[in-house]
């Protein structure tokens, strides 16, 4: 567990690496983050620094209690950290942005993956199909869901079709390619969960 | 007014090569790298296929060599590529001529095309 900041995916595009192969990356744009909170050992049960971003057109009144004397930030995520580590140093206020990151750091993308709906077995579980022609009507159907009387019952935990995805994903390990301050952009290697515009919480590994 | 997504990568599409169309005769010099040591190779066909846009932007040479033919694919923006010479202007009325691959000999080349 340690720290890392809020951002909103971009899109996907792709780079050039210094020994000329194309890279397929995730820009993430990472406005500065504000710490907003702090949970600590002894009056939480655990270390963890609450990060703000965005800007809240509105704030309910128990909203605006929290936040009192802090930018009025829209979303506020948590990274917990290590108790050893005590706060490491963050305190209220203080504001973190891009250059926490540096290019070659590995980090885990966390965000909410698009949803897929009610999906059947072949989407949601990766189910084979059955033959599509020679009299056969199991084009798309689930198979069996188990055995008879014994055990009478369909085990917990089986394949079904029903929603898929509008979950939080997160996906490990992936690489920083490059920072942008400037833009406070970051650019991941690979996919990223979750639709454009997507909140996603970038964790230093 | 350009996306975020192109203006990231604005910076690396490269300005220096000539106008690629497909039919055309073309010579890729690409540096390769052998062991430490760092050369340049040149390969000459027509371009058989153009594909994508932006920084994605790749040609598909092809040429008959000794008999056999041959298709490389180069991403056009590549730093790997040192330049790219157009030998000659061929006519071409699609962007992928699938259909030299089944041709064989003279009937293998295009028409030339006059640029003004």
């Amino acid at each position: 567990m340690s720290i890392g900041l809020i951002g909103r995916k971009v899109g996907m595009t792709q780079v050039f690496a210094e020994d000329g192969t194309l890279v397929p990356v995730s820009v993430v744009a990472i406005e500065p983050n504000t710490v907003t909170g702090l949970r600590t050992r002894e009056r939480d049960g655990y270390t963890a620094v609450q990060l703000g971003s965005g800007v809240a057109k509105r704030l309910t009144r128990p909203r605006a209690g929290q936040l009192k004397g802090l930018p009025r930030v829209r979303d506020t995520r948590e990274f917990r950290l290590d108790d050893g580590d005590g706060m490491a140093g963050y305190e209220v206020g203080q504001t973190l942005d891009v250059t926490l990151f540096n290019a070659g750091d590995l980090v885990d993308v966390v965000g909410v993956s698009k949803g897929k709906g009610f999906a059947g077995t072949i989407k949601r579980h990766g189910f084979r199909r059955g033959p599509e022609t020679h009299g056969s009507d199991s084009h798309r159907q689930p198979g069996s869901i188990g055995a008879g009387t014994d055990p009478g019952k369909v085990l917990k935990g089986t394949g079904m079709a029903g929603h898929m995805g509008d979950a939080r994903t997160t996906v490990k390990k992936l690489t920083i390619v490059r920072t942008d301050p400037e833009r406070n952009l970051v650019l991941v290697k690979g996919a990223v969960p979750g639709a454009r515009n997507g909140l996603v919480m970038l964790r230093k590994v | 007014m350009p996306t975020l997504l192109e203006e990231i990568t604005a910076d690396q599409i490269r300005t220096d090569l000539p106008e690629l169309a497909s039919g055309d005769t073309v010579r890729v010099h690409l540096r390769v790298v052998e062991g430490n040591r760092e050369r340049i190779q040149v390969f000459e066909g027509t371009i058989m296929r153009l594909r994508g846009g932006g920084i994605t932007r790749s040609i598909t040479v092809r040429s008959v060599r000794s008999g056999v033919g041959v298709e490389r694919t180069f991403k056009v923006n590549s730093p790997r590529i040192e330049k790219i010479e157009v030998v000659r202007h061929g006519q071409a009325r699609r962007a992928q001529l699938y259909f030299l691959r089944k041709r064989v000999g003279k009937a293998a080349s295009l028409r030339e095309r006059r640029v003004s």
